[in-house]
């Protein structure tokens, strides 16, 4: 239920995340609309993970402030983290519970009815492609097998804003387009997805809107049509090595 | 607090104790190796453990008016069965002896032991008038096995010498620790340690409950379950039950096995129920060891060693191994020992001083620690 819904899923204003020297999230400022997929893209070291991080209630930002389908995430998070799923960067799973126990695991969490949740992980499983391996210890699990159980982990709950930190990486392509179903199944459900991925093409076909942010600052947001024609690109890539450089970075 | 969360991550616990072979090995093996292994080399089962007696050396200093109590003592002595009275006229010739190995031990009586005990007798409830006093004991630190019998061997001939058959008084002039009344020449070596195996097992807790954290937080899965809204108390929570199922585990399973290996505990049925009570609250202490642990260092691998600083002051001085003086007080896992020697070797009453007072220090120990745990963890023991 959205209280006082205002049609936006996130709104952030003038967030700031600083480490010692290291400003991570520099004065950030912009907002999702509720069923939107928005791309949030950066190099290494941007910035991203560190605002998905405040964003999901984990992190406590500097200064500035951020609402999550209408709950302030420093004043409210318990609220926000009922209504979100997150996949991390890292997959996170635990290796001595099968793939099934997993997903179950963080719908127990989530507080799902038993019957709702036994479905849902079903279906999740067969979307995934972990059906015939949802028995077996996800330790035994290969590196791609992990990947797709930790996505389910994050959408077992069906949640209304889903963070995906580049959920493809390491995948096969036919792993990889059975996420991309699933995101398309949850924009054809009215949910809420921010994509964060270094596959350009990627976020390309399925962001509805695109962030670019370096250095903590968002340098450009809007469709990936509108940016490709304002730079004069031919595809979503070279407006990201436009605005961002072709110089390696490191991870901060 | 929710029970599903909790309930959910107690399983996921519980399924990692017996699904990981080192866990599964730490809680629930290691316990019956240890019971077994000290079972049938100390135990009642092999004919030859049976008749092993000591031989104790006596120094008489007693100088007091009343010469019947140094006298009952070495007839208390020499009545167990099990060791056997070598009489010194002064300390260093049994020493010499003991040195040589002539002897297993020997106790030195004060030159105001009588007068220690008449004043006791005299006055039983004014410790302001009573002569306190300490009998001198040197024991063969080369032998486990002495060292674990002996001691209470004496402290039980001393007490049931002097104060009779209902010596459950908490203070006394003279330095006794957990008395007992049990006649010793039917109980084997075993039977004294079978106590600290209880807490023995318990102890380890402190290692799993810190790698449980340690690990899961250097694989991201804590901070997956912060992104849940699962608080962390339900976290800790889940944690104590399933560390407490598996101290009841432990209990049961070092029970059974001290059984089969011929320990005849004097416990009723409420006797048991609390050396499970005890034995919880020394797994709640050991939990918050092990999040204290946790909290320190960052690693799993800096954490299995950092919480030995833990287990082996508690293993050393509070279990079946043979503690220096009165040093074992400082660790929880000596009063669960203590406690349960009363309890299943004499078969004391559960209303016994003693055994509350054990009890009572137990919790309070575990319920601080706990609490210590937490906030520790809570500040130091996150991502």
């Amino acid at each position: 239920m959205l209280p006082q819904s205002t049609g936006q899923a996130i709104s952030i204003k003038n967030l700031v995340k600083r480490y010692e020297d290291v400003t991570a999230v520099d004065d950030l400022s912009f907002s999702v609309e509720a069923g939107e997929v928005f791309g949030l893209l950066g190099p290494n070291g941007a910035g991203k993970s560190t605002t998905i991080n405040i964003l999901s209630g984990l992190l406590e930002p500097t200064s500035g402030s951020a609402t999550v389908m209408g709950f302030d995430v420093q004043k409210e998070p318990g609220k926000v983290k009922e209504r979100i799923g997150v996949c991390p960067q890292e997959p996170a799973f635990f290796p001595y519970l099968t793939g099934k126990e997993n997903i179950e695991l963080m719908g127990n969490l989530q507080d799902m009815p038993k019957e709702r949740l036994r479905e849902r992980t079903d279906w999740l499983l067969d979307q995934v492609g972990l059906g015939e391996a949802s028995s077996r210890r996800a330790g035994k699990y290969s590196g791609g097998m992990v990947r797709r159980t930790s996505l389910a982990m994050a959408l077992v709950h069906d949640p209304e804003l889903a963070f995906l930190d580049e959920p493809t990486v390491g995948l096969d392509p036919q792993s990889r387009r059975a996420t991309w179903g699933l995101i398309e199944d949850l924009k054809g459900r009215g949910r809420t997805v921010i994509l964060t991925t270094h596959y350009i093409e990627e976020a390309e076909a399925l962001s509805d809107r695109v962030g670019i942010i370096d250095y903590g600052r968002l340098i450009a947001l809007d469709t990936p049509q509108a940016l490709m024609e304002e730079h004069g690109a031919e595809n979503l890539e070279e407006v990201f090595i436009k605005l961002t450089g072709r110089k390696i970075r490191e991870e901060v | 607090m929710r029970a599903q969360r909790v309930t959910a991550l107690v399983t996921k616990e519980l399924k990692k104790l017996v699904r990981e072979p080192a866990n599964l090995f730490m809680a629930l093996i290691f316990p019956i190796v240890m019971t077994v292994a000290f079972g049938a080399a100390f135990g009642g089962l092999g004919s030859g453990n049976m008749d092993a007696t000591y031989t104790v050396g006596i120094v008489d200093l007693d100088a007091s008016a009343n010469p019947v109590w140094a006298e009952a003592f070495r007839e208390g002595i020499s009545d167990t069965g099990v060791l056997i009275v070598r009489e010194y006229e002064e300390n260093e010739t049994a020493h010499a002896d003991l040195l040589q190995g002539k002897i297993n031990a020997f106790v030195i009586l004060p030159e105001d032991f009588g007068d220690s005990v008449d004043s006791f007798l005299a006055h039983p409830a004014d410790p302001a008038l009573w002569i306190n006093s300490t009998l001198g004991l040197a024991v063969d630190q080369g032998s486990m096995i002495i060292g674990a019998v002996v001691p209470p061997l004496i402290q039980q001939v001393l007490a049931v010498t002097i104060f009779g058959e209902q010596a459950l008084t908490l203070a006394l002039p003279l330095s006794i620790a957990a008395p007992t009344q049990v006649t010793s020449s039917h109980l084997s070596q075993f039977d004294y340690m079978a106590p600290g195996l209880f807490a023995f097992s318990a102890i380890f807790i402190t290692m799993l409950v810190a790698q449980a954290f340690s690990t899961e937080r250097e694989q991201g899965l804590l901070r997956r379950i912060s992104m849940t809204p699962t608080s962390s108390s339900e976290v800790i929570v889940s944690q104590v039950i399933s560390n407490m199922i598996t101290g009841a585990t432990q209990v049961t399973i070092v029970y059974l096995f001290s059984g089969l290996m011929g320990f005849r505990a004097q416990a009723t049925v409420a006797g048991i129920a609390y050396a499970f009570v005890i034995v919880l609250f020394l797994v709640l202490c050991n939990v918050g060891f092990g999040l204290i642990t946790a909290s320190l260092v960052k690693s799993s691998g800096a954490a299995t060693g950092l919480s030995f600083l833990f287990i082996l002051p508690q293993m050393f001085l509070g279990t079946f191994v043979p503690s220096m003086g009165g040093i074992g007080r400082f660790v929880p896992s000596y009063y669960v020992t203590d406690a349960l020697t009363s309890l299943f070797l004499r078969g004391a009453p559960l209303s016994s001083p003693v055994i509350l007072m054990d009890l009572l220090v137990v919790a309070v120990v575990g319920v601080v620690t706990m609490v210590v745990g937490i906030v520790v963890f809570q500040r130091f023991g996150g991502d």
